[in-house]
């Protein structure tokens, strides 16, 4: 099967569906519109698998109708032929699909060991699970950050990636399958995206209460903005601010609430062991937070900070008894981490 | 005349039960029709707390970020909702269907060992009990560290670990409480159950089938019943062991799953769906057996491919064991394990198709006459064709790890388990009605009842697949607004409120006919097996001789000869053998002698539950009334004969 | 069985309860099949903390073994009594097996008390949980055991003795318990000699 045929039943598929999509359009989620070439190669995979299916499925409810209305019982109608079978029909229902199934095993089999193999050149990023948020490191930059994962475009991707506490599930629908993140052992996942844009991303493996909150965003650059982002990514956050702003009262709050024995902002405060709170030094450049169920504006921040279990349920955040205008300091403080 | 031995008043630890009717007689019954009675009841109820469970979950899903349930009360009616329909619906359900009719499909009086099945039932009843006693002694609660702004009320004080309870969140530390200690001793107590009546239906069927009923002269149904029984059988003990890991990690500090401790918790994947997949055919199965039953009735027709409907199944409950892996191929397995266990699941879908092919093949120039127990079987084949369709595009392992974990998956499933199991069922309670009740159902209703729930079914399930694809994850308490998932699932909820609406139909159709139905002849389908040679509703002593069997469809052929071209042909013998059977079904000649009632096995179940109790607390004394009780149970029926001797021994004096 | 004077039972020829016992016996082997690949599983593994060879006692647990073994032995000779219809020696070979069995479960009981006092416990590391589930539910196999031997020794001296064809049947326990045996010939060679 060469790939332009597969692209062909692909757009007539999507003719075909059209009357699902009339209600759905931009669903970001959308794992049946693959941005890279290894979801790429996965769609083909399915929309083969989808045909076969589609055309068994005519042809044993066109029987199955079919009987039904011309079989049916009907006054004057005599009684049926006694068949007991027929071993040449066994046969060959027994055949034919183990035929139609070798053809699609050939290809699943071949696309299996593709996409586990590591790509040459690949940027190196660790995942780390947790409850319930992903954390993301770049070890050839020494950057951590949280939520939303910033890749090159155009440029494979190979993740690496573990648990800290309960089984995850990485899944990035447009970039490629799920790949469970395990406690205790490593998996991985390559991702690849064709250009620039902005993906979603969801735990998909039950991981406790708020596993639904457990969600990621993934942000291809081009080279230049990704290089931009690395080198922004690399500095540490300003400790001193000017005196009597808003942000230097939040820092302040930062510093005195209790946010420093989760939270690492480089260069303002660091904690050693295992960070079970995201890494906020660029806070400030990610569109998302809470484990990227919220979008990053003043007024999710507040809601939030005045009381974290109530939006994401079993939080190791607890809610901290902030008064309104610690919290709004706090925010101005947040917004200076850029 | 009939003549039933009043049993011997001789003291065991208690007066031998007596009673034939009222209360009493159905707590101490050993008959296997009347166990299989309350089977059903019993698993239609939970079947009703499972649908009420997935309509408040299916309240909640209606719109983007809902706030009807809280996220504990959610992922608790989740875990429940598939637990209950699994292990307290289906399962037993399909139990009920065993125990009423395997005895009477092989020719025999009772299983082989009446007590034993009457044990299985309570130990169910026991084991749902325990598991539902969650809601009001089970606490749970955010793990070790995280914060909750409410209190989980009585609603989330259920296990929330997921059916699949994986490790290590369904573990102590990040499930505390104990109602993930409910989940896993309720299902050890149901586990034990099943593996009861698995022994007795081997048994049964082995040993227990009447002069001439060969192999390969059962019925399919019986078939599947053995297939099944084999299933249970090797596939329980392995979750039973995993279980056990589970408590002991959760109560006596182990890490058999905790990484810390030298745990994995992969290998709970492993034995989960080790037992996890056989189950799925052990919930499947059941129904290809009541098709296969109906089709032919209803087509008059045999069944196309007899024994390759046989061998078929016998080779998907086989192969049922090397598939495993393929609930795990987004899991740490290998490049190798994913294509071995893609290309074993791939196998499976052959024999399964085969099955297909022939049902069409027993529809197909038949005289068919469409009933409403025909119409599910029909419904069934169209369904589960959808549902195994969908399950060949899981193991396109790539393909997979894009649907895993979606609603892709919830549809495929419910497909299966819904469009397959419940309408095979369904289409088996309406079609053994007359003989279970001696009563006619409502055809009108039973016709309404179909459309309405084939409606409601692929409203509720069919856009789940387009969910899935489009990215909406499962166990998901709430979904963003942007994902646009929003229209479809109101469609979906909707459709869920179709089905209860079925259910209710179903429901008034059933009492209205027990009551006011029609009396039933004894033969209403003019059918193939020999449960219909015997009067309607099926008298105590089931046969009132044992019949001798000479063909596979025995009462069809006895009914039916062929002429030339093949066809059917009435035997002008048939009207006079049919009334001779009815005269002879109600009036035995010989005394009968039947399994005597006992107290035992319900004394003997009812201290399981207690050990579970024992074990969540930590309490001796609950531990020994257990004990107590099974000692007391397993001893008072060690010596307490099955039948009463009273009778041979006067014959001898 | 149930059924009539004129109602077949049993085509195969194998006795419905005997039957009944083999399934189950079938079954057994899953159950300890799964136990021992988790041991094996977690015994090629890394853990840290004292192991079983740190603390256990080869002939001690050869002897208790032995003990088990020569069980069996007295449960054929009680079968054989009973075949040649000697009520009296039927029961002292089961009282016999039992207490043999009671021995066995002793050396037990004292082997772990010793382990424990050695700091090998239950949640000790992997392998230790492992150990004690996997002997454990052999050794909860041995006591159901001895409590029905024991019962089947009590009902042999009430009523009119014990025959191969009544209530509680010798043979059918007589399978189970070399069953536990057997089972018991594995376990010592994969947890101690291995």
């Amino acid at each position: 099967m060469n790939k332009k045929g597969l692209f062909k039943y692909k757009n007539f598929s999507v003719l075909s569906l059209i009357f699902l999509t009339a209600c759905i359009e931009n669903a970001p989620m959308d794992s049946l519109s693959p941005a890279g070439p290894y979801a790429r190669q996965i769609d083909e995979l399915f929309w083969l698998t989808f045909w076969i299916a589609v055309g068994v499925f005519f042809l044993v409810m066109g029987v199955l109708v079919f009987s039904v209305f011309y079989f049916r019982d009907m006054p004057g109608k005599p009684e049926p032929k006694q068949i007991h079978g027929n071993n040449v029909l066994e046969l060959m229902w027994t055949i034919i699909p183990v035929l139609i199934l070798a053809a699609i095993a050939v290809p699943t089999v071949r696309t299996i060991f593709d996409l586990a193999k590591e790509p040459e050149d690949a940027l190196k990023i660790e995942v780390i699970g947790h409850q319930w948020w992903f954390e993301y490191k770049y070890p050839e930059y020494g950057i951590t950050t949280a939520n939303v994962m910033v890749i090159p475009e155009d440029t494979p991707v190979r993740l690496e990636m573990w648990s800290n506490d309960v089984l995850h599930n990485y899944w990035v629908p447009k970039l490629n399958g799920k790949r469970y993140l395990v406690p205790g052992q490593k998996t991985y996942l390559n991702l690849h995206a064709d250009g620039a844009d902005e993906f979603w991303a969801q735990c998909g493996e039950y991981c406790g209460l708020s596993h639904s909150k457990m969600r990621g965003r993934v942000l291809s650059l081009t080279q230049e903005d990704f290089e931009k982002w690395i080198n922004n990514e690399k500095l540490n956050a300003e400790k001193d601010l000017p005196e009597s702003s808003l942000a230097a009262e939040g820092q302040q709050v930062y510093l005195n609430a209790g946010c420093t024995q989760c939270h690492v902002i480089n260069g303002v405060w660091d904690i050693q062991g295992d960070r079970i709170a995201p890494n906020l030094t660029h806070f400030a450049n990610r569109n998302v937070f809470a484990g990227a169920a919220l979008k990053n504006n003043k007024e999710n921040l507040t809601k939030w900070l005045a009381n974290p279990p109530e939006i994401k349920p079993g939080t190791f955040m607890p809610n901290l008894e902030l008064t309104e205008k610690e919290i709004e300091a706090l925010i101005a403080y947040l917004g200076t981490l850029k | 005349m009939t003549k039933i031995i009043e049993p011997a008043k001789r003291t065991n630890i208690f007066r031998r039960p007596s009673s034939e009717y009222g209360f009493w007689s159905w707590v101490t019954t050993v008959d296997h029709k009347k166990i299989g009675i309350m089977y059903g009841y019993a698993a239609f109820f939970f079947l009703l707390i499972g649908g009420l469970e997935a309509l408040v979950l299916r309240i909640q899903l209606a719109q983007p970020d809902n706030s009807f349930l809280s996220a504990a009360e959610y992922n608790a009616m989740f875990t429940m909702h598939g637990t209950t329909m699994v292990f307290l619906a289906i399962m037993p359900i399909s139990a009920a269907f065993f125990n009423y009719l395997l005895p009477l499909q092989i020719g025999a009086r009772d299983v082989a060992f009446p007590r034993l099945n009457a044990l299985s039932f309570w130990l169910w009843v026991a084991g749902g009990l325990f598991l539902y006693s969650t809601f009001i002694f089970g606490t749970a609660g955010a793990p070790e560290g995280g914060y909750l702004a409410e209190e989980v009320g009585w609603l989330g004080n259920a296990p929330n670990g997921g059916w699949f309870g994986y490790q290590p969140n369904a573990g102590f530390k990040y499930s505390p409480g104990t109602a993930m200690d409910y989940w896993a001793l309720g299902l050890q107590i149901l586990g034990i159950s099943s593996l009861v009546s698995a022994f007795n239906f081997i048994v049964t069927i082995i040993n227990m089938r009447t002069k001439g009923m060969r192999f390969m002269r059962m019925p399919v149904f019986t078939w599947m019943t053995f297939a099944v029984a084999f299933l249970l059988a090797f596939s329980l003990p392995i979750i039973a062991i995993a279980l056990f890991y589970v408590t002991f990690d959760r109560q006596f500090g182990t890490t058999f799953f905790l990484v810390e401790g030298g745990g994995d918790p992969v290998l709970w994947q492993h034995l989960f769906w080790l037992f996890g997949h056989p189950e799925v055919y052990i919930l499947i199965l059941p129904a290809f057996g009541i098709v296969s039953e109906i089709l032919p009735t209803f087509s008059r027709k045999p069944l196309f491919g007899y024994a390759a409907i046989v061998f078929a199944g016998f080779g998907i409950a086989f192969i049922g064991f090397g598939v495993w892996a393929h609930h795990m191929f987004a899991s740490a397995i290998s490049p190798v394990a994913q294509a071995g266990f893609g290309l074993s699941t791939m196998v499976i879908a052959v024999p399964t198709g085969v099955k297909i092919f022939n049902w069409l093949g027993t529809i197909w120039g038949g005289k068919l006459n469409l009933k409403t127990p025909m119409l599910f079987a029909l419904g069934f084949i169209g369904m589960f064709v959808i549902g195994g369709l969908s399950g060949v595009t899981h193991s396109i392992v790539p393909a997979d790890t894009q649907q895993t974990d979606t609603y892709y998956i919830v549809a495929h499933f419910h497909y299966v388990l819904f469009g397959g199991a419940m309408f095979g069922i369904f289409g088996g309670l309406y079609y053994w009605f007359p003989k279970v009740w001696g009563r006619m159902y409502n055809e009108t209703l039973g016709q309404i009842h179909f459309w309405t729930m084939m409606i409601g079914f692929n409203l509720t399930f069919g856009p789940m697949h387009w969910l899935g694809l489009q990215g909406q994850v499962r166990r998901t308490w709430v979904y963003a607004e942007e994902t646009n998932l929003g229209f479809w699932n109101l469609i979906v909820s909707i459709g869920a409120f179709i089905i209860a609406l079925s259910i209710l139909i179903f429901m008034a159709n059933w009492i209205y006919s027990r009551r006011k139905g029609e009396k039933a002849p004894f033969d209403p389908w003019d059918a193939r097996t020999i449960e219909w040679t015997i009067p309607s509703p099926t008298p105590v002593w089931n046969f009132s001789k044992a019949p001798e069997v000479k063909a596979l469809d025995d009462f069809w052929h006895a009914k039916y000869d062929e002429d030339e071209e093949g066809r059917a042909v009435r035997r002008d013998t048939a009207d006079a053998l049919l009334l001779q059977l009815e005269e002879e079904g109600l009036n035995p000649e010989e005394e009968i002698e039947l399994p005597n009632p006992s107290y035992f096995p319900i004394i003997l179940a009812s201290g399981l539950p207690f050990f579970g109790y024992a074990v969540i607390y930590k309490s001796i004394p609950l531990a020994l009334i257990g004990a107590v009780l099974l000692l007391v149970g397993s001893f008072g029926w060690a010596i307490e004969p099955l039948e009463e001797e009273f009778t041979t021994k006067e014959e001898e004096e | 069985m149930s059924g009539g004077h004129d109602y077949p039972h049993e085509p195969t020829g194998v006795e419905t309860r005997k039957l009944g016992m083999w399934v189950f016996l079938s079954t057994e082997i899953l159950f300890f099949g799964t136990l021992i690949t988790t041991f094996l599983l977690f015994k090629g593994r890394d853990f840290p903390g004292i192991k079983l060879t740190d603390v256990y006692d080869i002939p001690f647990t050869s002897i208790s073994s032995f003990i088990l073994l020569m069980s069996s032995l007295t449960m054929v000779l009680a079968h054989n009594a009973l075949e040649n219809e000697d009520q009296e020696k039927t029961r002292v070979w089961l009282l016999a097996t039992a207490m043999l069995g009671a021995i066995f479960l002793a050396g037990q009981i004292y082997e772990f008390t010793e382990f424990y006092h050695k700091g090998f416990e239950l949640s000790t590391n992997i392998f230790s949980s492992t150990f004690y589930v996997l002997t454990g539910f052999h050794g909860l196999h041995v006591f159901i055991g001895v409590v029905f031997l024991i019962g089947l020794w009590a009902i042999g001296q009430r009523q009119q003795g014990l025959s191969l064809d009544g209530g509680m049947n010798l043979e059918f326990i007589a399978l189970y318990w070399h069953f536990v045996d057997i089972v018991w010939i594995v376990l010592f060679t994969v947890v101690y000699l291995i």
